[in-house]
């Protein structure tokens, strides 16, 4: 079972728009460990966020369907945390408040008030934001932002993390940072990731596999890399090292020689 | 004239006062220039407060010229004599067609308050529900875009005929003057919702009433509260007009009352305020919204 946690079994998605049928992902089959931390990859448009919000419950599949702990996905739901790329943080909430409305959603029932409060704050706390609670959204920085959305994911304690390009918005050095961050929560937590990224080091750096997409239209699952470099990683330690950089030549080679857009 | 200096408090954050008083104040910051400049200049504030006063001032001084070349329009000093005593008791009462300014003030606020209530209560909602369904939406839009345009004091003949009364008629005036900012700018605000606040909805599967509280209600509420200053301006410019048509006590029908009586300075308070009343009312909203902005 814990092999096969989160199953992707079949997924194609077809799209109905105006000048007709646009396939999308075809074929999509992906098997991720409990625990196993996995990235798409690929060229913006080969239809790797519409897979994860297959994932997340937000599209349905066309055909295929996805099975999470050997239950199958009708739609969205609190087992799965999502983190999206704009933080999508409620701008009238506080950063408790706005991780509060996760916590209350699914502890709130069973749990009492101060048991949900103290949760929300480990969240904060987890994320290294606990001074910042009282804060509402515009009076915090895009990476702290990003951090209260990884905390309110995390908080509902998700059977999976699904992260759609969750430091793509943020500038490079706000974004090793939080790679670093996210190295660290990640190995705290113990969690299952499925992350969008269209960034090679990042990929490399956080990842124990890297599915990497064709282009579409009809995408498919064009290789999976194994990263098999110990844990816990270090950027700088990694900058040198041999396998690092042959993984990271790998991913480059897949991505600009083998799926090279024509147009873009 | 302490509606002055709220006046000008009220305009300070706007880009358009700001913006002039900028470039002024920036060759002062050079660090070598500061002591020699520092002490000659007026405060930031000042010609911002003297701007307006000046503004009355040459308004005044106009009418006075005006008054003095001729004609029936009273001069500014005999008017502020007048206003003194019609101010100095505003809350007398000899009958019902002769009282005090201030009650008829209030009259007039509560048909505005209890139409503009009433309007609210009918119209927040229904803009919820049209901008939350595409179909009603799509069939409310004739029969809303046909009545829109329509002067709320062409709907007073149905007003008097329904109810037979002169004060329901004005209220029932009133409140169809306020549903359609209501109405409009809050189904725009409900459809303006950005999805990735829906979606956070989503992937928490939150109960339908969390939903509404916590992410539909504040998101429209900017919108929400703009449609309520539109409104409560348009019906405090119709209550005056069709307090002149209904009688009975009221700013406007004073108004109306003083002309019969050729009273031309009461006229000219009246319209002073008006025009103060209002105000107060725009800023009070404008106030309510910025509590209320987020960002």
């Amino acid at each position: 079972m814990t092999e096969r946690y989160l199953q992707i079994d079949g997924v194609r998605k077809v799209f109905e728009t105006k000048k007709g049928a646009f396939c999308a992902l075809e074929g999509i089959s992906l098997d991720i460990r409990a625990g196993e931390f996995v990235s798409l990859i690929g060229h913006s448009g080969c239809g790797k966020s519409t897979l994860l919000n297959i994932v997340a419950g937000l599209l349905e599949a066309s055909e295929g369907h996805i099975l999470l702990a050997n239950r199958e996905v009708t739609g969205p739901g609190p087992d799965r945390g999502v983190v999206f790329q704009n933080h999508s943080l409620l701008p009238w909430l506080t950063c408790f408040e706005n991780v509060q409305l996760a916590v209350e959603r699914v502890f709130g029932a069973t749990e009492k008030k101060a048991a949900v409060k103290d949760r929300v704050q480990r969240a904060l706390e987890l994320v290294q934001l606990g001074h910042a609670e009282d804060k509402y959204p515009h009076e915090i920085s895009g990476g702290m932002k990003q951090r209260v959305g990884i905390a309110r994911a995390l908080s509902i304690e998700p059977k999976v993390l699904l992260l759609d390009e969750p430091l793509g918005a943020l500038d490079a050095l706000t974004r090793a940072r939080l790679q670093d961050e996210l190295m660290r929560i990640v190995s705290t937590t113990g969690s299952t990731v499925l992350m969008v990224t269209h960034d090679v080091d990042e990929a490399v750096l956080l990842s124990d596999r890297v599915v990497m997409m064709t282009n579409g239209p009809a995408a498919r699952i064009g290789g999976v890399l194994e990263i098999d470099l110990p844990r816990p990683r270090n950027r700088l330690a990694l900058a040198g090292d041999r396998r690092y950089m042959a993984l990271r030549a790998e991913l480059l080679e897949f991505l600009y020689r083998k799926q090279m857009r024509e147009a873009a | 004239m302490s509606a002055v200096p709220a006046t000008v408090h009220a305009l300070k954050p706007s880009r358009a006062e700001t913006g002039p008083a900028n470039p002024s104040a920036q060759p002062h910051s050079y660090a070598t220039e500061k002591p020699l400049y520092v002490r000659a200049r007026a405060p930031d504030w000042l010609p911002r407060v003297i701007a307006p006063l000046i503004g009355l001032a040459l308004f005044v001084a106009l009418w006075a010229i005006i008054a003095k070349a001729g004609g029936r329009l009273p001069d500014p000093a005999s008017t502020w004599h007048s206003a003194v005593e019609v101010f100095g008791n505003p809350f007398y009462r000899k009958g019902p067609n002769d009282q005090g300014i201030g009650w008829n003030v209030l009259a007039s606020l509560g048909r505005v308050g209890i139409g503009f209530g009433l309007a609210a209560l009918v119209g927040i909602p229904l803009g919820f529900m049209l901008g939350r369904f595409r179909f009603l939406s799509d069939m409310a839009a004739p029969v809303i875009s046909i009545l829109k345009p329509v002067s709320p004091l062409a709907w007073l003949p149905i007003g008097l005929m329904v109810f037979k009364a002169a004060n329901p008629a004005a209220i029932y005036v009133i409140f169809v003057c306020s549903l359609w900012p209501m109405i409009v700018n809050t189904a725009v605000g409900v459809r303006h919702i950005p999805q990735d606040y829906l979606n956070v909805a989503r992937v928490l599967n939150l109960p339908e009433w969390t939903v509404f509280r916590k992410i539909l209600f504040p998101a429209v509420l900017p919108y929400m509260i703009t449609g309520v200053r539109l409104s409560i301006g348009v019906a405090w410019l119709v209550i005056v007009a069709a307090e002149m048509l209904t009688g009975g006590v009221g700013i406007g029908f004073w108004v109306w009352d003083e002309w019969n009586n050729l009273n031309v300075q009461h006229i000219i308070i009246a319209i002073f305020t008006v025009g103060v009343v209002g105000l107060a009312l725009e800023q009070g909203m404008i106030l309510l919204a910025r509590r209320f902005s987020y960002e």
